[in-house]
Order: structure tokens, then sequence, then C-alpha cells
């Protein structure tokens, strides 16, 4: 399980890596960020990349701040950075919730947000929530910088709009209403393990009625998914159990969920309902 | 003072004390096979079949071979002068024809089977050149399943390559006269040990001396040199094994693989050493499969729900080759299944499949932990459908303590099975009570009330261990009064040094960390057992007794005569020997001893038994189920075990801990699954699901020692696979109670999938 | 520099190694290979069972899953430097003590990671700890004693 060769490259800023992209990505050249997906996959040698830009070495990619009315991640953010809320509010707390139940310390110590984001599995947490938080993410080029909106970023499984060439230096994920509420619910088979379906939700109460509501479904289907029909079913009902199963039972049918050779649809199903009614108690709670 | 130093005496047996093992796997200067190398080496690297059957067509290694860094590249052609592997006991004409070949001839049988060797300058070069070897095969249809009916194996050789029979008495009677009949059909998974190293081997010869080496070797290294001096056409004492630090062994580690003939072969023909480390992938593949049988099974019972008879069939899942251990599981699975009830009229039939799978073999407990699950579903059965309380059940079909030593008319490992002592119902009695059983039901009751599925099971069982026929050791004292023992033992990290090292001090009447134990080392002793079947603390603890024993009566002989008095007044302690009685103070320790005796004080013995050990033990499980997701947490798990001894009770209780953490594995998360070209879907640890610290519970541990062994002085059994057993069967027990569907479970793994159809189907 | 070597300097344990290193070669390779450091064990080279855990520039990380020119210039630890002057690490002589290993195998990286996360969080709390100590896998021990052995050593090394 060695990798097979490749040149590496190790740029200082981001103008460089991206013109070395620019060289290398037509001919089979990755981006290494944390490496803790990438690494196994060029173990295994089903990635093979004939080059690796590294990017951890260039400085200004590991900006976290709040600026104005978004939280903007930087690429070389590392998913421990959100061990302890890094800002106040429910977003800093929803994003240290979901950070645990990613993979296990020292894989948190070197894996980034972003790089969750371009390597887009299915099972990826950070996915599912730049899907519900209508995240915007930031690519770069030789060509200059353009704004990726997150639904439209994750195209499939492991398939996003990032250009071959591109970078994705940053995603700004907007900073939740001060009145938010949240839920995460994840199953998967160990503690740490990828999640086979996992559900995330937020909403405000306008006049003890469910405002902005948002369902996010993941891991069960290829790319996470904003459940319309299950946001809809929420939507001026006072929050509580006949809401929320309404809303887990829309967001069960809507999903088309994945099945492979040990796990169903069907089973995929069940746990979306599921999940989507546990993550709206621990709102409500 | 005299008197004094009896009672300073110190006594090791039954003390917790640390282990010799440690100090360099602390530091990380212990040395595991990876670890070594030797000037020169090169590094080998299969390349295996990506099809699960099929005809070889053709292997192109032109390319491979022009590549930076190879030195050779290796098919079935290159090596015809090597056998099949054998079996570890000799050739068995009914079923040579299904061992494997070294390199894949003509066929390949599962995916993963070694088809080609490259042997290259490092292990990334070597794994290079293996990708570009081109192995064109034309595919055939796969077998994947034991029950089916068997397919061709070779031109008029199908794949049931042997049926298996064990019975005793009249059991068309005992279903004829039966009050009621219980049937059930029982599965287990197919997995396996796993260990955290992966197997490795270096093979080295030295030409001037022609001496063959293979350094790595572990568990049976005799045994092994035998096989491979038997398949290379060498003398034994041409061929040496070496084992150095072991990372777990579990039965599946140390058997002769075809890797470990070919980094032999090469390093003869290549006159180089050649290292051989295996990856994870190809080890999930490769090593020994095990536990995979599916059982048809019925009980006749009286109106009492006393056992008049049972009958069983089953399919074992062997892989696509038999291995090393030819067909002992199937026999021993026969053997083994009554456990500890009475059953009047048995019948068992063995079909030994094979199929386009790994092949597999003996893991921790087998056909004890499959045998396990498939009786004790029966009893929960039979209680289930007669309105017997489970454990009543029990009571009314064990063997009792009077009527033991228990004679079963049944065979396992070659050896008549007979039970040598055991209060069965005494120690569930006292596990109970560990338990608080009362409170416990009472407390489960409670907790359903409150909307939880939480559940208990049961299951008892009867172990083996103290396989002989016989083993022996070379102990001697150096002028500095350091003592050596010499085994043909084996460590796979189960703390063997430290329990010889205790016996021995024991025995001789000298400090254990003064005792240096030698082990995996055909070099220094021409025999050894090496370590499995849980024998090694039984045979060879009590070999090493022995001998230390008659290594301190010659001590006392010398001393006798050099400090002139009689022998009866002397003992030993400290390593000196010293007089008993008041008064007299010359003493004189075993160094100076050593250097007065020509040729100095050394002593070897041997220690026979006829017949293998019986401990046994129940296991109880507490499990939650979450009957929405169908995920099922092990909230706690009781062992109860009858040791005979314990040595050291602290590497007793850690060998049952762990024991405890694989037996639930195979229970709840642990399978090599195929899909339907034969293609493993388990072949990294992100499928191959092991247990981790938030899986599994601490443990609870009930020793008893109040049946020690009849068959040994020290009354040892063994211990080495006590927490595996009963786990399966526990937890699909507990699972049933806490779902409240008795027999629901009759498959393993039970997986958050699986228990969700059954749930659903019950709605 | 087609496929050739880069030259790099590891300083593992205090002592600086310069290396000559293909691009591929990963870090636990390099530290078991070229510097002789074997203490480092690979249980399964794709990231998931912890044994390969060390310390690099003060953080926890899975050596299998870096490349060692990633690395050039960066302090490294392993558990061959655990032991100060002959004296054994609290961690050392705690597993030891609560028999938290058999094989051994798994031992350097449970070490490892359990000093990496003492040393930072001193005050960790045991359900962290224990979610920290989840990171890693043992296949002998049960678990139980080697969470008992960093308890013990961890109120050690906060009482120092």
């Amino acid at each position: 399980m060695k990798p097979a060769p490749f040149q590496y490259h190790a740029p200082h800023t981001v103008a460089e890596a991206v013109a070395r992209l620019a060289e290398v990505a037509p001919g089979g050249g990755l981006v290494l960020a944390g490496g803790q997906s990438l690494v196994p996959t060029m173990a295994f040698r089903l990635a093979t990349p004939e080059h690796l830009v590294d990017i951890n070495r260039i400085e200004g990619l590991g900006r976290i701040a709040v600026d104005g009315e978004v939280l903007s991640i930087g690429a070389n953010v590392r998913h421990a950075a959100f061990h302890t809320p890094v800002m106040e509010g429910p977003l800093g707390a929803l994003l240290t919730t979901v950070v645990r139940h990613i993979a296990h310390y020292p894989v948190r110590q070197r894996g980034t947000f972003c790089g969750s984001l371009a390597q887009a599995d299915p099972a990826s947490e950070w996915c599912l929530v730049a899907e519900t938080l209508d995240a915007t993410l930031i690519a770069r080029s030789v060509r200059g910088s353009r704004e990726i909106a997150a639904r439209d970023f994750v195209l499939g499984a492991m398939t996003t709009a990032l250009e071959e060439d591109e970078l994705l230096v940053e995603v700004r994920l907007p900073v939740l209403p001060a009145d938010s509420r949240f839920g995460f619910s994840e199953f998967s088979r160990r503690a740490g393990d990828f999640a086979i379906a996992m559900a995330l939700v937020a909403y405000r109460l306008e006049d003890g009625v469910i405002a902005a509501p948002r369902i996010g479904v993941g891991g069960a289907e290829d790319r996470p998914r904003r459940i319309e029909a299950a946001e809809q079913a929420l939507r001026g009902r006072e929050p509580g159990s006949e809401a929320f199963q309404a809303a887990a039972e829309a967001a069960a049918a809507a999903v088309d969920p994945l099945s492979d050779f040990t796990t169903s649809a069907d089973y995929r199903r069940g746990l979306v309902g599921t999940l989507t009614r546990r993550a709206l108690q621990q709102a409500a709670a | 003072m005299a008197s004094g130093r009896q009672q300073d005496k110190q006594i090791y047996i039954g003390q917790s004390v640390p282990r010799l093992e440690d100090p360099p796997m602390v530091t990380g200067e212990a040395r595991y096979a990876a670890d070594i190398n030797f000037p020169g080496q090169i590094h080998m690297r299969m390349v295996r079949s990506q099809h699960a059957h099929g005809e070889i067509v053709s292997i192109d290694r032109a390319e491979a071979l022009a590549m930076p860094g190879v030195v050779a590249v290796w098919t079935a052609g290159d090596i015809p002068e090597v056998p099949p592997v054998d079996f570890r006991e000799g050739s068995i004409p009914a079923l040579d024809a299904y061992r494997q070949p070294v390199l894949a001839d003509g066929r390949v049988r599962y995916v993963g089977e070694p088809v080609a060797a490259v042997f290259a300058e490092d292990a990334y070069l070597a794994e290079d050149a293996a990708e570009k070897v081109r192995v064109e095969v034309k595919e055939l249809p796969v077998t994947l399943s034991a029950e089916e009916p068997p397919g061709e194996f070779e031109a008029g050789r199908d794949t049931e390559a042997a049926v298996v029979k064990q019975g005793y008495g009249d059991i068309e009677a005992a279903f004829a006269s039966a009050h009621k009949v219980v049937e059930l059909e029982l599965s287990v998974g197919r997995h396996s040990g796993v260990p955290m190293e992966t197997r490795g081997a270096i093979g080295r010869y030295d030409a001037a001396a022609d001496m063959l080496e293979l350094h790595g070797a572990a568990k049976v290294p005799h045994k092994n040199r035998e096989l491979l001096a038997r398949m290379l056409g060498r003398s034994l004492s041409s061929i040496n094994l070496y084992a150095y630090h072991v990372g777990g062994g579990f039965g599946i580690r140390g058997e002769i693989y075809p890797e470990d003939i070919l980094v032999l072969v090469a390093a003869m023909r290549l006159g180089r050493p050649v290292k051989w480390i295996e990856d994870r992938y190809e080890h999930l593949m490769t090593a020994n499969h095990s536990r995979q049988q599916h059982h048809k099974i019925r009980a006749a019972v009286d109106a009492d729900g006393r056992i008049l008879g049972i009958d069983d069939e089953f399919f074992h899942d062997q892989g696509a080759y038999v291995r090393s251990h030819d067909t002992r599981v199937v026999k021993m699975t026969c053997g083994v299944l009554v456990g500890p009830y009475k059953v009047p009229a048995f019948s068992a039939l063995g079909h030994f499949r094979l199929t386009n799978k790994t092949p597999a073999a003996t893991y921790r407990a087998p056909a004890r932990y499959e045998t396990t699950f498939v009786r004790e579903r029966l009893m929960d059965a039979i209680a289930g459908e007669m309105g017997i309380n489970p454990i009543a059940l029990r009571r009314r079909n064990l063997i009792t303590s009077e009527e033991m030593p228990f004679a079963l008319n049944l065979e396992a490992l070659g050896d008549a099975i007979e039970y040598d002592s055991g209060d069965y119902e005494g120690l569930l009695d006292k596990a109970l009570d560990q338990l608080d059983w009362e409170t416990l039901q009472k407390d489960v009751k409670r907790r359903r009330a409150d909307g939880e599925a939480v559940g208990v099971g049961i299951a008892m069982f009867v172990e083996k261990s103290g396989l002989g026929p016989s083993d022996g050791a070379k102990i001697s004292v150096d002028n500095t009064g350091s003592v050596e023992v010499i085994t043909g033992g084996a460590s796979v990290g189960q703390g063997f040094e430290t329990v010889m090292a205790q016996i021995c001090a024991d025995a001789l009447g000298c400090d254990y960390r003064r005792v240096q134990v030698v082990h995996g080392r055909t070099d220094r002793i021409d025999y050894g057992i090496g370590a499995h079947a849980s024998r090694a603390t039984v045979v060879t603890g009590n070999a090493v007794n022995l001998t230390a024993l008659k290594l301190r009566e010659k001590a006392l002989a010398a001393a006798a005569e050099l400090l002139q008095a009689p022998i009866s007044t002397l003992d030993i302690s400290s390593g000196v020997v010293y007089r008993d009685d008041a008064g007299s103070d010359p003493s004189i320790s075993l160094g100076d001893i050593a250097r007065s005796l020509e040729p100095g004080l050394a002593a070897e013995e041997r220690f026979h038994t006829d017949h293998q050990t019986y401990p046994y033990g129940s296991h109880i499980a507490v499990v939650v189920v979450d009957r929405e997701t169908g995920g099922v947490k092990l909230e706690r798990f009781l062992v109860a075990y009858d040791i005979g001894r314990a040595i050291n009770p602290m590497l007793v209780e850690g060998q049952i801990a762990g024991g405890v953490a694989q037996g639930m594995g195979g229970a709840l998360l642990e399978e090599f699954v195929y899909d339907d070209r034969g293609q493993p879907l388990a072949a990294s640890l992100a499928d191959y699901l092991l247990p981790g610290i938030h899986e599994t519970p601490t443990v609870e541990l009930l020793l008893a020692e109040d049946s020690p062994s009849r068959r040994n002085p020290m009354g040892i059994k063994g211990a080495g696979e006590a927490g595996v057993t009963g786990a399966g069967a526990a937890i699909a027990s507990a699972i049933d109670d806490a779902i409240g569907i008795p027999g629901a479970i009759t498959r393993l793994p039970v997986t958050p999938q699986r228990l969700m159809d059954i749930l659903n189907s019950r709605q | 520099m087609s496929n050739g070597k880069t030259d790099i300097t590891l300083t593992i344990n205090g002592r600086e190694h310069s290396l000559s290193v293909d691009p591929r070669r990963i870090l636990a390779d390099v530290i078991r290979e070229e510097c002789g450091q074997t203490g480092t064990h690979l249980g399964c080279e794709h990231g998931v069972c912890g044994t390969c855990t060390i310390i690099v520039g003060g953080v926890t990380v899975r050596s299998c899953l870096m490349f060692a020119v990633q690395c050039d210039g960066a302090e490294i630890r392993t558990v061959e430097g655990l032991a100060h002057k002959g004296e054994l690490h609290p961690l050392q002589r705690a597993f030891m003590q609560h028999h938290a290993l058999q094989c051994g195998f798994c031992t350097p990286g449970f070490l490892m990671l359990a000093v990496g996360v003492l040393e930072r969080e001193p005050n960790i709390s045991d359900d962290d700890l224990l979610d920290v100590l989840s990171s890693n896998l043992c296949r002998c021990t049960g678990y139980a004693n080697i969470v008992k052995a960093v308890r013990a050593a961890a109120a050690e090394m906060r009482a120092a």
C-alpha cells in the first residue's frame, strides 16, 4: 500500500499554487491539504496523481474569522479548530457539535474543512453543513476568483463544480441569527465511522411558530440536500412531536437513498426519518 | 535468620506480577518482523488474483521485469520443485488435491490468491512492478455458498472436500420418542483474528553453512520447521526458525502460508535475504478467515425439557483451499457441540466445502465460538417453546459435578473428549450472584417500562485446553545465578515468558526477574509445541515446572555436598540454598553451585498428558437496542470462568477481556462480505469493523479456581480462549430478550440493518 | 526535479537526520527505515488504526497519512523519545503497571496519542479523554486497562 510516484510542489502563495495547478492539473495533479482522505486513496492506488500541490505552507489560508455576516474559513483551517466554538452564538455551537462526529482526534488535527468540501464524500459532515446553511465557496485559479453557491457546488459523489485547476481557498458560512436553534443527528456503525445517514436542522421561532426552517440530509444520497418538503412541513407550525414527525416523514419520503451490497435504500430511508426527527428534538430541547 | 528466610520465600504463582515482556514494548525497542532487516535484502511483493475463479490464460511480466530495482518475477513455472502447502501433520491422500499451490498453477480460486512474486530492491519499487504484471484470466462461475450443492473443484473432483461424522446413541429412537422436536437454522458469519500486526517473513540462506532461516515465525515453530523441511526436501537441522516480537496471533498467524515458502526459496535461489511484509489490504483478503458455518440443528426433548437427542447437519465454508489444519475444525465442531449438557443421543454431520473465498482455518476458540452460538440458541429455543425459564432449562440438562469425569464418546484434535472436572451449575450460580440477578431483572423491567429495549442473555460453554501429548524444557543456571529456560513455546503477546518465569521461579526458588525464557527458536531447542489451543501454560508450563524441580534437586544435592549438610535441611529462596534448621548459617548461591559443577547446573525434563483439560464458563450480556436504527449497544458483559489455577491473574483477565472484544466483534461488527462475483468487500479497516473503545464494555470477571485440573500436577487449565467462546451466543440471546422476540437472532453478525429487517417484519 | 529525491531534514526526538527522499515516501516509512526508529509501527497504512501515531510540530498525527517531504524542518517526537535520560515516562510506567499491553504492537501509537493530548490539555475531561483514546485500535486488551493506565498517568502528570 505504497503510493505511486509523483512530483511534489510546495508553493508559498496562492498565486504560485494556482499557477502550478494550471500546469499540472491537466496531467493528473491534485491539491494536498490535510491528506486524511487523499493519502489513503493513494495508498490503495485508487488515486495516482502525478503531481501533488501541497498548500500547507501557504500563509494566510489558515484564517478563520467573522467578516460581517459570514464566518470565513480558509483552506488550511483544520477540523480541530472547531473543537471549541470559534464564535459566539448558534453557528459556533453548531460547528462544535458537528465536528465531534468527524473521524477521530488525530485525523481532525490535519484534515481541513475546505478539503472535506472539495472531496465531496457523500458522508461529509461539512458538505452537509455548507449545503444546509447556504454557504458560499471561493475558488481561485489563474483565471481569477469566483464564488460558487453551496447548492451548486457538490454535483454528485466525490464530484464538485471545481475545475481541475481550481483551488478552493475559502468557504463563507452565513452567521445564523442569534436566536436560531439547531440539531444534528448521525448514525454510523462505530463512533467516528462514515455516516450512513445524518440530518442537520436549524430554525427560529417567530411568535411561537417555526420560521426559516432548514433541514439538510446527508450520507443517504450521493450528495447532501436540503429537503424542501420537510422544511415546508415545519414552517409556521409549533415545534413539537407532531410537526417533527411530519417533517421526518417528509424527509424520508423525499430522499432517493444510495444502496450497496451491505446497506439497502430502504434502511437508509428509515434512518433519514429517524435522524431528522431526533435532530429536531435536539433543536427544541 | 535462616527461619526468617522461609517466611520471606517469594511465591509467584497466583500473583499478578508485572510482565517481563513489557519494557522493550513501551520504549519502542521491540522488534517485530517489519523491524528486522538484513544487509543486502530484497523485498517481495505478491501479484494476486483479481478474480474469484478462473483459468489463467497468460501472465505477462515483461514490463515488470524492465522496471527499476526489479530483481526477478516468478510464477508457478519458476518453482516446479515446490509442492503445494502441506498439512501440518503431513499428507492426507483424500485431501491432498485441495492444498494450495504456492503460486497459482493454471487456476485461481479466490481474490487475493498469489499468482506471481516480484522481487525488488525496496517495497515501493516492488509494488510498482507488481502492478505491471498482467494476468489474463478466463473467468469461471463462482461458488460462494457452502450450502449450495458442491461444484467442480477440478476434473473428477467436487468442492465437497470431506464429510465428517461423529455421533453416538440411538438418534432415531430419541426423535421417535420425543415429546417435542425443536428445529433451527443458524449461521455464523465469516470473520477472523485480524491482529494489529500484519504477517511478515524474512528468508535468509547461509550458503556457506547450508543453513536456511525463516525469521518472523510464530505459533508453532517446530511443527513449521518439520513442514518446511518436508516441502523443501531439507534436513530439519538445516532449517531454523526465529521468532521475534509478534503483534498478536489469535490462531491465524504462524501457520505456513505460500509467502513463507517463497521467501525461503527465493533466498536460496537469488542469494539475498528476502523480506516480505504484508499490507492490511492483503491481510484481509489472504490471511486465514474463519468461523463461517451454517447449521441445521434439531433437538428431541421430553415433557420436562430434558434433551433426548441432538441431530445437527452443518456446512462449513472453507474457502478456496484446505490449509494446514485439514479437517480439524469440522471434526472439532462435531465433537464440542454438546457443550456442558447431557445429550443421550447425538449425531453431527459436517460438510467441509470449498468456495471461492479466502481459505479458512482456526481462530481463537475455533469450533467452540460457532457451536456455542448454535447450541445456546437451541437451548433458548427449547426453553421458549416449552415455556420453561431459559436458566431453569439449562440447569435441567447440565452435566453435574458428581458425574465427572464425563466421557462424551466424541473426539476433538484426535483426543477422546472426557471432561475432567467441573461444577457448571455452581459457577452459573456464582455468576448470577455476582450480577445480583434479582436486582438486574428488576432494573431491566423498570427500564423496559420506561421504553428502553434492554435485554439480558446467557451462554454456557465448555472450553478445551492443554492439548498434549507432551512438551519439554531445558533449564540452566549460569555462574552469575541467572536462569535460562529454553522452551519450544511461542509468544504472540500473551505473556508466555512471564508465566514460565513465574513457574520456574517458584519451583526452583529464585526471583522470577532473573529468569530468561527463550521461545520461538528452533536452533536453541529441537522440540516444542508452540502456542495454540490454550496449551502453553498447561503443557509447557508443567514441563517447566518438572524441569525446574529436577534442577532444584540437582542444586540441593550439590549444595548438600558443598555445605556438608543433610539435604533434608536445605531449601532454596531468592536463588540461594540455605539451611532450614535452627542455628546454622552457611549458604550458597545457585550461581556458585553452577560454577562448582562440571558441566554446570542444568536439567531437561518432559511433561506428558493423555487428555486435554476442559475448563468451562458462562457469559452473560446486557444489551440495549435502538429500535429505530437497529443499533446495539453492549452495556455489560460478565465472564464467569473456571481457570483451574491462575498463574498470573492479571494476565488471565487481560486474555479474557481481549477475547470478549473479539467475540463481540464477531457478534455485531466483523464480517468478510463478498459480492456476487466473489469480490471481497471488507478489504480495508474502514469496512472490516474492529471494535473500538466506545463499542467495548469493561468486562466483569469471575474467575473460579475451585476445580483444579486433575490432568496435571499444577492443576492448570488454559484461559486464552475463554473470553471469546460464548460472546456470540450471549449477545444474540440478549438481543432477542431486548426486542421481545424469542429466536429472532439466527445469524451473526447482527448488523443494524439485519436487526431492522427483523423488527420491521414483525410489525 | 523529475521523480528525483528531495533533500529534507527531520528532527526526531531532538536528533537531526539529513536525508534525500523520494516525495512519495510515507513519513512513517522514513522514520522507520532511513532514520532507523522502528518503534513507530504500521498497522493499516490507510489512516484507520492509529498504530502509527506520532507528534509532528506539536500536533498529534497519523504518520501513515503524511509524506516525509511535508515535514522538512519539523520537530518529530516518537515513542523512542518518551523516556528521559533512562527514566521512563509516567505513561510508559502506567502501561506496564496496569497491564495495558499484550502484544505491544499498538502501544507506541497509544502512548503518543495520550502524550500528545495530555500535554496540550492536562485538564481534559474524562469523556473527552475517552473520545481521544477511541481514535486507536487494539486487538488484544479490550481497552479497559489502556484507559486505566492513561487515567493514572494523567493524574500523575497533572500533579507533577
